[in-house]
């Protein structure tokens, strides 16, 4: 089997530039990669090596000065702000090292959030979502706590919810930049072995999530099937 | 930002302010400031010219800046004296007189001698010939001519070239006179006008010992001057010549210009409101971006005091410059208001005076901090612990702190604003009122909206979870949209009510001509003659003169009041009448009427009494009149006392007694009724079959009131518009201070996969219940306020109005969700990218 063929994701030359006060500022210069479909890639390096840039281009959230990603199958280059999002929805997740949980809503309704916008889930009945949802609570020791606003829960509490919204919908490609950065060892630890579960789950042999970390966390990388070292914008 | 904490100075200062300048949230505040300055200063300069501008259309009906009017002829003197101190004068003298044809017919007229300078302000318009328009001019009749009233000329059924007799004197009629600019004086001149040059009376040989004649000098020219004049003649005042200042005017017209600086006044003030409001949500998204740097500032060692320095500092001098933009633009906008506004104000508006320019400034500075203060202060209390750990916040709002604050700024503005401390208090305790009750309602209708969170997917779940988030942030956006709203109602309701208020008062069909002087015994035929000309049959009202000679047995004199206006009543005679029953159009407010005692007993020796007078004279019910009619003394206590409207041009009467009182007492009848156009050679005819009864023709007088109405409607309606754009830079400001928040989360539900029209539906779903429950609320208060207003200032009687809630809720909803919707599309352009920043 062609490795392209079942790579999730695919990086080619990417390059990415911006303009400074001293000039143009190569953030990303020539980054090629492959990541195949439950492979758990680390991406290492210390700050502003520009690991962050790296995985807004890699999850589409930006589009890069030169080169391509190829996200699912698809050129990112070639679709519109709108067709990525509608790419990215339910497909793809996020855990970030800020949470990035919306303070309006509950834990139980940041969590169904990415059920609602993927597509492939308008004809289900709001019942069945919201038990995926709350099921996906559960996995992260949530349930109590459903009805608890972001501000209401501690910062572990946070980013358990930021988690369950990542894993709610098995997204092909999760995404987590620094993701213990904020937390406890203890905590961090049980965080990582359910993202890990994820890429790993028996269960679900033909829907692997494929899971992109950005860490500067040695031992945190040293989990992963892969490392990619990133220094001066560039794979070490 | 160091600099500021050393000794920089001045230049360093400037500087850190300039940086703050260039922060998004402190441009919002001074844009906020800007609009508001420039609403208030527009308002401001316009109302000032349209105060000065309703000051001349009430010299215009008083003929002058100033008038003496009494029994004597002016002196040649306080001629010479007016010429000296550089003011202008014109004379006049009227008095009745009888006029011949040629033919020997004869009428009674109320003639009037002009001098070659009046009038001193406007036109008079006279039609030169029968098939013209009539034309203006600023002069009146040249000697050996005369102009006649229309109702004179079809009287005797004269033409323009006819001539008349008066006196010793032949008169050419050279035009008939359409209006006359200062005729709102002469309401109770009981016959047409007959006009004549000054020089002609003199030789006509009218003026005996004994004449009637009333002589008036108007005087116009600079304030100061004036002033001075008048104190001049004061000391040279024979007894029976007074002095006559605008407030003396015309009763009608001052109800008017009262009315409408009333709302002029209160619609400013509902600018300064909104102003407020923009200023509070400016500051406080302009606090909670300050709260880091100044964690970081006290963890390094400022005190709490020094940063709230700062910071005072910055919004201080942002208010002064916002301050002088607004003023700039405010003064540049009602320039465009004059210039549309030119075609209905009669000549030019004066130009605006100074005053403005000093309250713009105060209204900026004070608007900045009795709104921006409170949300200041937190940023001085903010925990140095924030720079370790970001979820402490900054202290919450003091709710006491900055409502007293707001209240007591407000209330200033407000007093400074509406110059009428009882409109002040009404509006400011409606809006305190209105404040406590938007919060609480406002939380309980957002509570109520929750279920429908379960129901109507993402967007709506979203839009709704915004506005119930957090108490902050979305509670200052419903008040303050709501004020929005709330304003436009108010003003919408109180705008349509007043002119409604207006317009009934002087309605269609109000009477047109009083018919006096009808005899004794004729008042039956009279009434029939009219009513088989097809007209309704008019009512008949018993007229008896009567002078005021005691009040509780003690004899009164002129001299005995202070007041002008209570002296003359007490030197002339009152009109008094007679009637079973309360007239129709009164209201009968205290005591009862005749025959309807607590016991239901009749009293014979009781009368009825406006209110206006019962509080010029300082009476109560139960205290007794004395006037002496027919030289006899007539005597009763005072039964009740009665509302009368006297904007409604029907036959009023300040004193009532039961006919058993006055009714054998030698009386003329009166009766007022509405002529429709064309049946003038009708009415001649009655006049030539009851030859004694003069008929009065009122709808020029009508029609002058009703000119001077409309223009002050249209200038209300155009400060409105000021209000309006006041009202939607609070939206648009409370809009902006959530950009940053909505920038994130859009940035985050992009990144989550959420397409433009998830965000576009959320948004709307969000500003749209808002709306709803902004324009429900403020449809409440309205309704309170106007009734409130309506009640206690206005005095008229409030209904409710069910558009107004229509109006509130679709325009809240539709007008919000729209301006929501311009404000913050841009965020639709937000690349995910920027999740990856982190929050602020």
């Amino acid at each position: 089997m062609d490795a392209s063929s079942s790579s999730v994701l695919e990086a080619r030359d990417l390059q990415q530039r911006i303009a400074g006060p001293s000039g143009v500022l190569d953030i990303l210069r020539g980054i090629s990669l492959s990541v195949q479909a439950g492979e758990t890639v680390a991406i290492l390096g210390a700050s502003g090596s520009g690991k962050s840039t790296l995985l807004g281009l890699l999850a589409g959230l930006d589009a890069p000065s030169a080169g391509e990603v190829r996200l699912l199958g698809q050129t990112i280059s070639e679709l519109d702000e709108d067709g990525r999002a509608a790419l990215r929805a339910g497909r793809v997740g996020f855990v970030f090292q800020s949470f990035q949980l919306l303070p309006a809503l509950t834990a139980f309704e940041n969590v169904l959030l990415p059920l609602e916008l993927n597509p492939e889930h308008e004809g289900r009945s709001q019942v069945e979502i919201s038990a995926w949802a709350r099921d996906a609570l559960k996995r992260v020791g949530l349930s109590e706590r459903e009805a608890h606003y972001p501000h209401q829960l501690s910062g572990g509490e946070q980013q358990r919810v930021a988690i369950a919204r990542a894993i709610v919908d098995r997204p092909a490609v999760l995404f987590a930049d620094e993701p213990t950065g904020n937390l406890d060892g203890q905590t961090g630890g049980r965080i990582i072995d359910l993202l890990f579960s994820l890429a790993r789950d028996p269960d679900h042999e033909d829907r692997r999530t494929a899971l992109i970390l950005v860490t500067h966390d040695a031992d945190l990388a040293q989990q992963c099937d892969r490392i990619l070292h990133i220094q001066d914008g560039m794979l070490a | 930002m160091t600099g500021l904490f050393g000794r920089g100075g001045m230049r360093t200062w400037v500087r850190g302010v300039w940086r703050e300048w260039r922060s998004a949230e402190l441009r919002v505040l001074a844009t906020a400031l800007v609009v508001a300055v420039a609403a208030v200063a527009a308002v401001g300069f316009f109302t000032d010219r349209v105060d000065r501008g309703m000051a001349q259309q009430a010299t215009l009906l008083l003929g002058g800046d100033m008038a003496v009017v009494g029994n004597d002829p002016i002196p040649e003197e306080w001629l010479a004296e007016a010429e000296r101190q550089g003011l202008q004068t014109a004379r006049t003298a009227a008095l009745p007189s009888v006029l011949f044809t040629p033919d020997d017919d004869s009428r009674l007229s109320a003639l009037r001698a002009v001098d070659r300078d009046w009038p001193l302000l406007g036109e008079a318009l006279v039609r030169s010939t029968a098939d013209r328009d009539p034309e203006p001019y600023t002069r009146g009749p040249e000697p050996g001519t005369a102009w006649l009233e229309g109702a004179l000329l079809q009287a005797l059924e004269l033409e323009v070239g006819d001539t008349v007799e008066v006196g010793e004197l032949e008169l050419e009629i050279a035009g008939e006179i359409v209006r006359e600019p200062d005729r709102g004086s002469y309401l109770l001149d009981i016959a047409p006008r007959l006009m004549l040059a000054f020089d002609d009376l003199e030789i006509s040989g009218l003026i005996a010992p004994g004449s009637r004649v009333r002589y008036e000098l108007f005087v116009t020219g600079p304030a100061t001057q004036l002033e001075r004049y008048r104190d001049w003649i004061e000391e040279r005042l024979e007894p029976g010549q007074r002095l006559r200042g605008l407030d003396d005017a015309s009763p009608e017209l001052q109800v008017a210009i009262e009315r409408a600086e009333r709302f002029l006044g209160l619609a400013s003030l509902m600018a300064v409101l909104l102003a407020g409001a923009a200023i509070a949500v400016a500051a406080h998204h302009f606090a909670q971006r300050r709260a880091d740097p100044a964690a970081v500032m006290r963890a390094l060692g400022a005190s709490g005091r020094r940063i709230l320095r700062l910071y005072f500092g910055h919004v201080l001098l942002i208010a002064l410059v916002a301050s002088s933009v607004g003023l700039i633009i405010g003064f540049g906008a009602q320039f465009v208001l004059s210039a549309l506004l030119g075609e209905w104000l009669a000549g030019d508006l004066p130009p605006p005076g100074a005053r403005p320019v000093a309250a713009g400034f105060g209204v900026g500075l004070i608007t900045a901090i009795g709104f921006a203060l409170p949300a200041l202060l937190r940023i001085g209390r903010v925990p140095p612990l924030r720079v370790l750990r970001r979820d402490l916040g900054l202290p919450p709002a003091s709710v006491w702190l900055s409502g007293l604050l707001a209240l007591l700024t407000f209330g200033a503005l407000l007093y400074w604003q509406a110059a009428d401390p009882q409109l002040a208090a009404w509006v400011l305790l409606g809006t305190a009122g209105a404040l406590l009750v938007l919060g609480a309602l406002g939380l309980l209708m957002v509570l109520a909206l929750r279920p429908l969170r379960d129901h109507g997917g993402m967007a709506l779940r979203f839009g709704l979870a915004n506005l119930s988030r957090r108490g902050g942030l979305s509670a200052v956006q419903l008040v303050a949209f709501s004020i929005g709203i709330l304003a436009l109602l108010l003003l919408a309701i109180v705008r349509v009510d007043l002119l409604s208020a207006w317009d009934a008062s002087i309605p269609e069909d109000a009477p047109n001509q009083f018919f006096v002087n009808i005899q004794p015994g004729q008042e039956e035929a009279f009434a029939d003659r009219i009513e088989a000309s097809g007209l309704e049959r008019p009512q008949m009202d018993p007229m008896i003169r009567g002078r005021l000679i005691a009040i509780n047995d003690q004899p009164v004199q002129p001299d005995d009041f202070d007041d002008d206006q209570t002296r003359r009543l007490v030197d002339r005679e009152f009109n008094l009448s007679y009637a079973e029953e309360p007239p129709a159009h009164n209201r009968v407010i205290e005591g009862h009427w005749f025959h309807h005692g607590p016991t239901g007993e009749a009293a014979d020796d009781v009368w009825s009494v406006e209110a206006g007078l019962m509080e010029r004279f300082g009476l109560e019910t139960g205290d007794s009149l004395t006037f002496r009619v027919g030289g006899q003394p007539v005597r009763g206590v005072i039964a009740n006392v009665r509302e009368v409207d006297w904007d409604s041009f029907r036959v009023n009467f300040f004193v009532i007694g039961p006919p058993a009182l006055l009714g054998d007492q030698p009386r003329t009848y009166i009766t007022a009724l509405h002529v429709p156009e064309g049946m003038g050679a009708e009415q001649n005819r009655w006049l030539r079959e009851f030859p004694a009864v003069s008929a009065i023709d009122v709808s020029a007088i009508i029609e002058q009131v009703r000119d001077v109405m409309d223009q002050a409607t249209r200038a209300v309606e155009y400060v409105f518009l000021f209000t309006l754009l006041a009202g939607l830079t609070v939206l648009l400001a409370a809009v902006q201070a959530t950009r940053d928040v909505r920038r994130r989360e859009t940035a985050l539900l992009r990144a989550l996969g959420a397409r433009r029209h998830h965000i576009r539906r959320a948004l709307l779903a969000e500003f749209g219940s808002l709306g709803f429950l902004a324009g429900l609320l403020a449809a409440i208060i309205a309704t309170a306020v106007g009734a409130l207003l309506a009640w206690q200032v206005f005095e008229f009687d409030y209904r409710i109005n069910p558009m107004t809630f229509v109006f509130g809720i679709v325009g809240g909803t539709l007008g919000i969700a729209l301006a929501g919707w311009l404000g913050t599309r841009s965020v639709l352009r937000q690349a995910p990218l920027g999740v990856l920043r982190g929050p602020e």
